[in-house]
This record gives structure tokens, sequence and C-alpha cells, in this order.
């Protein structure tokens, strides 16, 4: 009987072995495996959601040539085919020097401004081994206007200082890949303005802004945008700017921008309404002098071609 | 006197055939894959695949993490990932098959084997049936397995939108290599 017994539970303990076949095993291998951080990819499209930045840097190593686009507004008619009579524009170059820090130039022909930015990511939006709910992006822009005269109509000389031609912008960006869908990114930004462009006496002599007095503001403004994708290559976009009522400079609006996104490949092509002509966040922010509820939406476009220039 | 002898009996039976259903696995496999078309060629590679070959049976499993694939081109990477293999909705590829014809290769010679597999092959939430020829490597005890076979992108439901269709092969050809390195 004894014999017995053992041959029962010798051949169920042999069956255990033998049912643990390979899928099992597969199992615990992968249970096994250190849990990896999942890196959030693709928040936006691009690095700019519209005209300002997104949380999006471009690759180690890659250069994105960008032509931007705005026309003149919509509501001049038919006489000014709705605008596109008039086209500002911005051409840049931007570039990845490592996979979280790029740089870039570009110079616009609104206020011939020549601009040079670089932006940081400090955070990455993870899940696994490490959990982190957002991406943090740094960006800093330095904006210089060419187009002011040196002298004004009693020959004084003027706006002669660099101090006079520039502005920053300091930019935080906070965005969440909510899912493969839905995108969303706070932009709390300050703008050190230099340019004397609130001042009480504007007038334009020989095709140059003269500008008189010495008023300057510094404003801080609220930027709140987001993305929804309609397909695996198109997406929906809108950007807001919410400048703090008592830091606004005179008759200028809040830029409010909607657009779409369409992917092939290596290019992205963006295409939009605004109310800003702008192309820089000073510009962008501070400088909308349009209001969407009178019909001053302008179309515009942004064109990005990446090409693989550095080593990987 | 006899139900002694038949105890030690069983018991050799036992871990004999215990001993012969072994398993062999690997962690660090290797997949990579090569898309030939007229624009441009794009090749990526997977250096943490996880295989697992059961001996004598012939069981063969392969368990591959998508985001492991690494491309020369990061936004290449972005786009595989994102447009074509929907890596967070499917993040892995899998292979659950057999080697028909294991009983041929012999562990204790070192030579090349060449073998026959089946079994199904999932990637991208679609799974089918696939047939494939194989290299069994025994070296100084060491078993590698290599296989070399074509996977057709249509028959996954990966779409190639048409205006990048001269960058993207219908076809792709798929390389696996693993070196069993350890065993249960």
């Amino acid at each position: 009987m004894k014999a017995i017994k053992l041959i029962i539970i010798l051949v169920f303990s042999y069956a255990k072995i033998v049912a643990q076949d390979s899928t099992d095993l597969m199992t615990q291998l992968e249970k096994q495996e250190p849990p990896k951080t999942n890196y959030t990819f693709a928040t936006f499209k691009s690095t700019r959601l519209i005209t300002g930045h997104s949380v999006e840097n471009i690759g180690k190593g890659v250069l994105d040539v960008r032509i931007l686009h705005r026309f003149g507004p919509v509501n001049r008619g038919i006489y000014d085919f709705f605008g596109l009579d008039y086209a500002s524009m911005r051409m840049g170059f931007d570039y990845g020097i490592t996979k979280n820090f790029m740089i870039g130039i570009g110079h616009s022909t609104w206020q011939k401004t020549y601009d040079a930015f670089f932006k940081l990511k400090i955070l990455r939006q993870s899940s696994g081994a490490v959990n982190m709910p957002v991406t943090l992006s740094v960006v800093s822009t330095i904006a210089i206007r060419t187009d002011l005269a040196k002298r004004d109509t009693f020959n004084k000389r003027i706006h002669t200082r660099f101090d006079d031609k520039t502005s920053f912008a300091e930019q935080l960006i906070i965005g969440r890949k909510f899912s493969d869908k839905f995108s969303m990114q706070f932009m709390p930004t300050f703008i050190f303005n230099h340019n004397k462009i609130d001042s009480i006496n504007t007038y334009t002599q020989n095709n140059k802004n003269i500008i008189r007095g010495q008023k300057r503001k510094n404003t801080f403004a609220f930027g709140i945008g987001g993305r929804l994708k309609v397909s695996k290559r198109v997406s929906i976009n809108a950007e807001y700017y919410y400048q703090l009522p008592d830091a606004k400079p005179d008759k200028k609006f809040n830029s409010v921008s909607l657009g779409v996104d369409i992917e092939t490949g290596g290019h992205v092509f963006q295409l939009h309404l605004t109310n800003s002509n702008g192309m820089t966040e000073k510009s962008l922010i501070t400088d909308t002098d349009d209001k969407w509820k009178d019909g001053y939406i302008r179309l515009g476009f942004n064109i990005s071609r990446v090409f693989n220039v550095g080593k990987h | 006197m006899q139900s002694r002898f038949i105890f030690i009996l069983i018991v050799f039976i036992t871990t004999n055939f215990s001993l012969t259903a072994q398993k062999l696995y690997t962690k660090n496999g290797f997949v990579s894959f090569f898309s030939k078309a007229s624009i441009e060629n794009i090749s990526a590679e997977n250096n943490q695949v996880m295989s697992v070959l059961t001996l004598p049976s012939g069981e063969l499993q392969f368990s591959v993490l998508i985001k492991s694939f690494h491309f020369k081109k990061s936004l290449m990477e972005e786009h595989f990932n994102e447009n074509y293999m929907e890596s967070s909705k499917y993040p892995k590829a899998t292979f659950k098959g057999k080697i028909n014809d294991l009983s041929k290769v012999n562990f204790t010679t070192d030579g090349n084997y060449t073998v026959d597999v089946t079994g199904d092959l999932a990637i991208h939430g679609i799974t089918n049936k696939t047939t494939t020829t194989g290299i069994i490597t025994v070296k100084s005890g060491i078993i590698t397995a290599t296989s070399k076979f074509k996977v057709k992108l249509a028959d996954y439901k990966i779409s190639i939108p048409k205006i990048v269709k001269d960058n993207i092969a219908e076809t792709v050809d798929v390389t696996v290599s693993c070196v069993y390195d350890q065993k249960i």
C-alpha cells in the first residue's frame, strides 16, 4: 500500500514538472524583467504647437528647416484676395545638439526681426520604473528688431542702443500626453520687452517706424494649448496666450490660433487660422493687433523638413 | 522488498525524465529587420529578445518588445512606434511554435543543422500561421538558433500610406539570432 501511495505522489509530481511548459517559463521570464521606464514620445507632432513652442525637441543631429507664413486678415475681402496678397514670413533653422537640447535661429519679415532660441527638456513624461506625469521644457528666446530708424524727424539720435531693439521671452512649458489622441500643455511666459513699441508717438517715415517716447513694458502671459489626433497623421491643434491685464500693452489683444498638423515622413505641414502676425514669442504674444471677433483672421502655414546631418 | 524496488525504479524514471525535459532560454536574443525601397533603406535592431527552447519536444517561443527596436534616425523610431506598430496598443510581438524535426539535431556533436519551424507569429495584434527554416548550431555544448524570413506588412494590417510607399517596402526581411546561454 505504501508503495502505491508513493507511486501516486511521484506520478503527480512528475506530471507537475511536465505541465511547466515553455509558456509558463516565458511568463516567468517576463515577470523577472526589471520594470523599464517607458518614456512618452510624440506628445505633439512638431516642435511648434502652432506658432509657439511645444514640449517636443528634435532628435540629436537633426536639422529642421522651417518656413512659416502668415497672410493678411481675411476680412480685407476679394480685393486683397482675402489677405493672401500680403504675407509675413519667418525662415528658421533648428538643430538638435542632444535629444533634450536644441537651438535655433530665424529671421522674420515682421519688424525685420532676427531671433535665436534654445530649448531644454528638463523632465520627460514616463511610466514604469520612473513615473513622471508631465514633460517640462524651458525655452529662452532673444529677438532683435532691425526696422527702427536711427534718427527721428528732429535728427536726434534714437534707438541706437542694442537694448532698445531687443526683447527676451522666457518660457516654461508643462505638457502631458493624456492618451494617444489627446495632449495638452501650459506655457507660462515672461517677456522682457525692451522695444519702445508702446510709445504714444509712432509714425512712419521713409518706410521706417519712427518711435518716440521711453515707455517700455514687461509682460507676463499664460499660454494654454492642446492637440487632438483625428487620424494617425493628422491632428487638430489650438493655442491661446492670455496676457495679464495690467501688463498687457495698450491696443493689443490675446493671441488665439487654431490649426491642423499633417505629417508625411520627414515633413510636417501645419495649416492654421490665427489673429497674430508675428512668429517670434515676443511678437506673437504681445504684438497681436487684431481680434478674431472683428474678422481679423489670418491664414498661415508652417512647413518643416528634417535632415539628419550630425552623428546619431 | 518488491515495493521498495518499484519505488526506486519510479524515482529513477522521473528524475531521468525531468533531466531530459530541459528548457534553454535567453533574455538577450537578437532580432533585426530590413526594408529595401526605392528611396531609402530602413533597418532596426533589437537586442533584448526573450526566447525559450524546450528539449526534446522542440517547443519554441519568442517575445519581442517593439519599443526596444532602435533605428539610426530618431524620427523613424518615433513613426515606427506611433504610426506603424502602434506600440502603446500592441507592445509585443510573439512567436509560439515548434521545431518539427529537432530529432535530427545531435546536441553532443558540433555542427549546423537546418530545421523546419512552424507556429503562430503575432505582430500588431494580428496572429498568422508561419513556416520557415532555421539553423541550429551546436558548438562546444552551446546552442544557437538563427533564422531569416520575410514578413509581409499587409498580413499584419500595418498600412503604408501612398505618399511614403517608395520609402517603405511591402515585405521586410527579418533576421533572428539567439544564443541559448541559460537553462533550467
